[in-house]
This record gives structure tokens, sequence and C-alpha cells, in this order.
């Protein structure tokens, strides 16, 4: 069976925030993971960004199981957002991207673009951003 | 080979002048030699887009019922302040302003989320702007306060008027301290993390004219993307930096003071910018055409950015003091392949200034030409030169004792 890897973004409700739920989520699934944030807001909702790698069938079965109790999940790739109209192009986020998530896709004309699949949404780049034109979306 | 501005005018008017830009030029002298490329090049299209700090614009926003002297009182535009040391609704509104409320560096670093650089890209952006203005109150001008939305399609005059642009190249700046340090070049990470530089290199105005045998007091331009003319040297001219042996400027250099109508400029080209922990400033998009009048003047066009070098200075502690060091030399090429080396180190490099605006830029200054659009303009004065004697100073502080 092919080992599988997916980024997801986990919104914990108020009520699951005190459930070892990452705990048996790992421990069932026979999965690795690696958070890669995790927060709880002063409402008591929690977040966490979590990289999960195993077997297609368990990252599958995780991710049904974490559904089920009520946690709410999104693909981390979708979190990151650049609004290219506002984008200058100047390139002061790739030097901050620790993971060439950001890049110059064109060293002739120094054009700049975003590979999702390579960012961890760790957001090193969003306030170095001149014009501000990196949004994180949960 | 020599050509006069009205030859290349004339040409313009037809519709036949050659016109290519400076990146475009370095191809074509590869392939056709210098001689045969400068007689049929007419004109060199050069730009760059960047922060540049000493840049603002003046408005007359026109007399209230009854009348309003903010001369002598305060005035701000979307809260951010604007100099009011001019006659009664005269008012210059400066790119690095901050809001009134802006917490600033109280929370380091701070967010610098709008300044004055933004008021402008939303006046020139046609939105409404709030003025609110503070006045003592005179016999001719009774009305001590007023708030009102202006917009720039009603003011008498918008004109933007920057005090220094255009860099002739710059420093490249890294952080050899322990912790992030927070700077007008950006973000720069601890123990040369990264490196920043800022200069459109082998576009560049001024390193494509680095005597200014062209480019000088009514030279017209293209400025915020309407059009604009230099009006004088900018602040901290200093030509007389060490150069290499074609002229090109290792250190920062020469600059320009500018001026042009804000009403005809987009905000595409005058964009308010954010640096964490320092402030706001405000994006310009320059073009300047150089006229091919001889083979010399030619030849400095063709440089590239392999010949073009910039000092890399530390930003934690050799900048903020005044030193004179360098931590070493390095050209645009290596700063724009992704890595320099320093103190045997491989550090990565962002650029601040954006190359690939300022290759749109030349190309529509380039069709502008083309379409008979633009035409040049002879100097009336020349920039003062490399023999100018003319310095860049510190300040010599002399302390004020009070008895």
């Amino acid at each position: 069976m092919a080992d599988k890897s997916r980024r997801i973004v986990l919104t914990f409700p108020k009520d699951l925030v005190d459930k070892p739920i990452v705990y048996k989520l790992i421990r069932e699934h026979n999965l690795v993971f690696n958070i890669l944030k995790a927060s709880i807001t002063p409402q008591e909702e929690g977040l966490m960004v979590l990289e999960l790698k195993g077997e297609a069938r368990d990252v599958d079965g995780g991710t049904e199981y974490l559904k089920k109790q009520g946690v709410k999940i999104q693909p981390l790739s979708k979190d990151i957002v650049v609004d290219w109209s506002r984008c200058t192009q100047c390139g002061a986020c790739v030097a901050q991207c620790p993971t060439g998530a950001l890049f110059i896709k064109d060293r002739k004309t120094m054009t700049v673009d975003f590979d999702s699949d390579k960012c961890i949404a760790c957001e090193l780049c969003i306030k170095p951003c001149p014009v501000r034109c990196i949004e994180v979306k949960y | 080979m020599t050509k006069t501005y009205e030859e290349i005018n004339e040409k313009i008017k037809k519709g036949k002048a050659v016109v290519v830009t400076a990146e475009e030029i370095i191809d074509i002298v590869e392939k056709k030699g210098l001689e045969k490329a400068a007689k049929e090049v007419d004109i060199v299209t050069t730009a760059t887009f960047g922060p540049m700090c000493s840049s603002g614009a003046y408005l007359n926003f026109g007399h209230a019922k009854p009348k309003v002297k903010s001369g002598g009182g305060t005035a701000y535009l979307n809260d951010v302040p604007a100099y009011t040391g001019f006659a009664a609704v005269d008012i210059y509104i400066g790119a690095t302003g901050c809001q009134k409320d802006d917490p600033l560096n109280k929370v380091h670093p701070g967010d610098f989320k709008y300044g004055g650089g933004h008021v402008i890209e939303d006046l020139v952006s046609g939105k409404d702007v709030a003025l609110e203005v503070e006045a003592y109150g005179t016999d001719c001008y009774p009305r001590k306060s007023l708030k009102t939305w202006i917009n720039i399609k009603d003011l008498n005059e918008a004109v933007l008027f920057n005090p220094r642009n255009c860099y002739q190249n710059y420093n490249v700046a890294v952080n050899k301290s322990k912790k992030a340090i927070y700077t007008y070049m950006g973000t720069l990470r601890p123990n040369l993390g990264n490196a920043n530089y800022c200069s459109a290199g082998q576009l560049s105005p001024l390193l494509n004219d680095p005597l200014y045998k062209t480019i000088g007091i009514g030279s017209r331009i293209l400025l915020g993307g309407g059009e604009g003319y230099i009006v004088w040297q900018g602040t901290q001219h200093n030509p007389g930096a060490p150069r290499t042996p074609n002229g090109v400027t290792k250190r920062p250099a020469g600059t320009l003071a500018l001026l042009g109508d804000l009403k005809g400029m987009s905000s595409k080209w005058l964009k308010g910018v954010s640096f964490v922990g320092y402030g706001v400033s405000l994006n310009v998009g320059i073009a300047l055409p150089i006229p091919i009048l001889n083979e010399e003047i030619f030849k400095y066009t063709t440089v590239r950015d392999r010949d073009i070098v910039a000092a890399v200075v530390d930003y934690s502690e050799v900048y903020p003091q005044g030193k004179p060091d360098v931590l070493g030399e390095v050209n645009y090429e290596q700063l724009k392949s992704g890595h320099i080396e320093v103190e045997g180190k491989k550090v990565p490099t962002s650029g601040i200034s954006s190359y690939s605006r300022a290759i749109e830029l030349a190309n529509i200054l380039k069709d502008k030409i083309k379409k008979g659009e633009f035409e040049l303009t002879k100097p009336v004065a020349p920039l003062p030169g490399p023999d100018s004697g003319i310095k860049f100073k510190p300040l010599k502080e002399r302390p004020i004792e009070y008895k």
C-alpha cells in the first residue's frame, strides 16, 4: 500500500478542546504526525495545523475519524493566499520563505510565484511583504 | 556618429525612432557590435520601481466657506499628518507619515499598516480621503476647524514632488547580529540569514548614464505612470562616490528630485508600502529615456548586471552607527542568482525593488516614444557630476548649552 501525506488545518469546537483526539488519531490509525502550528483562541476554540503521514488507507481513515468527532478539516494549501493584483513582484518574500514555496520563477524577469504544495503556512512571509498582499485564511 | 535632441525628436514625430530598453540593448550589442548598434538606436529606455521614502505631494484643497487657514495649524489626511506651513489651503503629504493613533514601534516590531504613502495611493486611485484641519482663526480666515471628504478630481492642484528618488545604486543589507532586525531594507534575519538589495541594476536610470551626460534638470520622464520632470539633483546627491573604470558607481551616489502632476498618475505605479518595524513608504515607478547622442553615451547604456557592483553592509551595527566598513562587494548578476557569499556563508538574496515591474515600465516608455506620444527634452542644466565637489556630508553635531 502506498504512503500518503496530507497537510490539514483542524478547527476544534469548544467542547472538543479538552479531549485527547490527536492521541487517538495517531494511536488508532497508525499515523506519523508533525504539528506545524497549534493555538487556542480566547473563546477556547482550538486550531491545529498538522501533517499526517502513513499508508493511504490510514490517512483517509484518520481524516474520517476526525470528521466524526466534529473537528472541522480544511486542506492547508488553501490557507495562504497571495493577492496577485496587489503584488509588485519585488521578491522580498522569497528569502523569508524556508521551504521555497515563494520563489523566483524566472531569473531573467525576476517574477515571483507561489507553490502551495511546498507551503507550510509558517507565516514568515506575511509581514515582510511591503504591500501586504499575502494573507492567511483559516 | 553624433545625433541631436532635435533630430531624435523629428524621428519620434515621424514614428521612425528606434527605441529599445536598457535590457534589450545588451543582446543587440552582442549581435551587432557597438559601432553598428550605436548608429541604429536612437533612444534607450530605463526604469525602476521601488520604495522611495523622500516622496510626497502638495495639494491645494480649495477654500471653504467661511474660509479656514491650515497654515500654522494642523491638517490630517486619513489621520496622517500633512505639513501646513504654507499659505491657507496648501498642504504637503509626505510618504513616511504615520496615522495619529498608530502604535508605531511600541510593540516591536510595529505593523505600520497605513501611512502617507497609502494616502497618496488612495488619492491617485480616486478614493475619497478624509481631510481634518484645526486652525487658530484670523479675521480673514475665521474658521477654526474643518472636516470633509476630498477627492483628487476636485482639488485645484495635486502635484507629486519628491526630493529624493532614483538612487544610483544602493547597499546590499545584511544582519550580522543574533536577532532579527527590521529595516527600510526589509526584515533581515540573524547571522547573515538573508541579503536584501534595492536597485533595478542594468535597467536602473542613473546606472545607464553614470556621468549624467543626458539626464539633467528639465529631462522629461515617466513618473508614477504619468508625465514628470527632473527638477533638481535629489537630496544626498553624492556624485563623488567610488566608481568602476566604466564610470558606474559602486556605492549609493547620484539622486534625482522629481515633480509631476499627480492627477495624471496611476496607483499601479504609486503604491503605499509597509516595512514591519520600520514604517511606511511609497513605491514609485520611474522611467527615463536616454537619447543616444554619440557612441560614448551609447556605450554607458550597454552596462549589464555583472558590471555593476554594490557594497554588502551590516545593518545591525555598521549602518545605524554610521561606520564606513563594508563586508565586501557583489554584482547584480550574483544578487539576482538567488544567493551571494558573505564571509564564507551562502546567503539567500531578495530584491526590494521590483525588476519585473521595471521591465514593464521601460517597455511602456518605449511604446509611448514609438507611437510619438512622448518627446525628449534637452536638459536646461546638468546635474552636478563627479568633479563638482558636491559631497554627502554627515551632521556635525554641536550640542546646545542652555545658560
